[in-house]
């Protein structure tokens, strides 16, 4: 068939996009997510067997829930022990096919709950929700966070293991308890955004899907969350960063804040997003709980989207916004980032002291800060150094890219002859 | 409705029974097993003696060796536990806390096979 490349692709899509429905619905009327699962993975066979003659049905996600609910029904009949769970499940005759709306976001949500509980190892959340919610194959994962395959198989059966034998509930937590686990379920949601925002890795540079994805649970989590700070601080940044999407990559390069296109962003989630900051800046300026690091962040991102042109950026504010930010999260990254507003001010030589002293020689995203500064600084054979260093720590293509071509422009330079610095 | 054992993990020696520290926390953690069997959650409750009354006995190879003491490397040791039917992991570990605020020591929540 001439078309099956084009058509698997379709369906895999549509797999991806429907699989957290699929398994939530699954998992709410099994009680169990490895059945889930399977079953899930059964009716993809199944549409890849039949779409490519039959063609894409109209609903592919309601054809997937009820073909995996009937494939699940058929493995529990053949199977010699059913438990009470699994019997009573049966007999409920609810053949409803995927409902729109409501429920099914709910699902998705206990899913969350479930993937993000705190007594599951932390590495483990997020492989499980990128798994169950986000429909990522474990080798994707595995890519993704730069292990092995196996380790990754493992941690995700160790993972679902636990759900089953402690039986950890596929239950939003009630009102108290939603405040002590919402942190976890955030982190998650921001790290399956950045994983799509800039992925370790594979062709495709930017993968819209996992970070429609990311934006995706965020608006969940503000429907159930309006009043939460962090929750409206978290959709902010990703809207804020999303909506610079078009403009990071040209000709298959990664292009820097300062050289986009801002005629290119998307105003509309612009505006959306600087929406919900002034709603957070309202709630603390009223006596609020003080803003936390995803409201910080999307602050930042405020201020950088508020500029039309680079020039106007108000880096002292930006510079304010880390020092908060380092106060309530005082890791080397925040330090890193907070260096290159410092850069803007006070000068690339200042900036590199601070970056020097930090301890992030595994972190990509420091060489290419340093490489950056010493290029500032005319420091060519030492900037190249770092150039390699920052290529030899991404696999992302348009990265790479970028940065090779920052080096190239480098050897154009006579090391004998230093220039002047950039700025002063 | 999973069945967990609640263990308490104490380290050191425990305080001697007649110093108010001890009844203290006798007096919380009896507060805290009859309010379990109010809701019908509870199974079993037991406090152990200290770990210099354990004896250690090993009959694998079919002749018993009997050996003082029990099989700890760790500081931290099994100081007593409770046995309850709970609905789910988050129900269990409210009950864990509710039980380490009683005892005074952290609590491990952990399931039994196949109950």
């Amino acid at each position: 068939m001439t078309h099956e490349p084009l058509l698997l692709a379709e369906v895999e899509r549509a797999y991806r996009e429907e699989h957290g429905r699929v398994v939530a619905a699954l998992t709410r009327r099994f009680g169990d997510l490895d059945l889930a699962e399977d079953a899930a993975s059964e009716a993809l066979v199944a549409a890849l067997e039949q779409w490519p003659t039959g063609g894409i049905p109209p609903n592919p996600g309601g054809w997937l829930t009820t073909t995996a609910m009937h494939r699940a029904i058929d493995r529990i009949r053949r199977e010699s022990h059913r438990d009470a769970k699994h019997q009573a499940a049966l007999m409920i005759t609810d053949d409803t096919p995927h409902a729109p709306t409501g429920v099914v976001e709910d699902d998705r949500l206990r899913l969350m709950f479930t993937c993000c509980h705190p007594a599951l190892p932390a590495e483990a959340r997020v492989a499980l929700t990128l798994r169950m919610l986000g429909g990522l194959t474990v080798a994707e994962i595995a890519r993704a966070f730069l292990v092995p395959e196996t380790t990754m198989a493992r941690r995700i059966t160790r993972a679902k293991g636990k759900i089953k034998a402690a039986n950890i509930p596929f239950r939003i937590p009630d009102e108290t308890a939603v405040a002590q686990r919402l942190g976890a379920v955030l982190d998650v949601v921001h790290l399956v955004f950045n994983e799509g925002y800039l992925a370790g890795a594979g062709d495709d540079p930017i993968r819209a899907d996992l970070t429609t994805e990311g934006i995706r649970l965020g608006r969940l989590m503000r429907v159930l969350l309006p009043e939460d700070g962090e929750v409206a601080g978290l959709l902010a940044l990703m809207l804020l960063i999303d909506a610079r999407r078009d403009a990071r990559v040209a000709r298959g390069a990664l292009v820097t804040l300062d050289q986009q296109d801002r005629a290119a962003w998307d105003r509309e989630q612009i505006a959306e997003g600087h929406a919900l900051v002034r709603e957070c800046l309202q709630r603390v300026a009223a006596g609020g709980a003080a803003p936390g690091q995803f409201q910080l962040m999307a602050a930042i991102n405020a201020v950088h989207t508020d500029a039309a042109d680079p020039r106007n950026t108000d880096w002292g504010q930006i510079a304010a916004l880390y020092d908060q930010l380092y106060a309530v999260t005082p890791t080397p990254v925040v330090a890193l980032n907070r260096a290159v507003a410092i850069a803007e001010l006070d000068g690339p030589d200042v900036a590199l002291a601070i970056v020097d002293r930090l301890d992030l020689d595994g972190y990509h995203a420091w060489h290419v800060t340093r490489a950056d500064l010493l290029r500032r600084l005319g420091r060519s054979a030492d900037a190249r150094a770092a150039y390699d260093a920052a290529i030899a720590a991404t696999e992302n293509p348009a990265e790479r890219a970028y940065l090779a071509r920052r080096r190239a422009e480098l050897e154009e330079v006579d090391d004998s002859a230093p220039r002047e610095p950039e700025r002063p | 409705m999973t069945r967990y054992m609640l263990s308490v993990h104490h380290t050191g020696p425990y305080a001697p029974m007649d110093t108010p520290e001890a009844q203290a926390m006798m007096a919380a953690t009896g507060v805290f097993t009859e309010k379990l069997k109010e809701t019908g959650k509870w199974v079993f409750v037991g406090g152990l003696e200290p770990l210099d009354t354990a004896t250690k006995v090993d009959g694998r190879d079919g002749q018993v060796t009997i050996v003082d003491g029990a099989f700890t490397e760790s500081k931290e040791y099994l100081g007593g536990f409770w046995v309850v039917d709970a609905d789910d992991l988050d129900e269990a570990l409210e009950l864990g806390a509710q039980a380490s605020k009683a005892c005074g020591d952290p609590i491990v929540v952990r399931p039994f096979h196949g109950a």
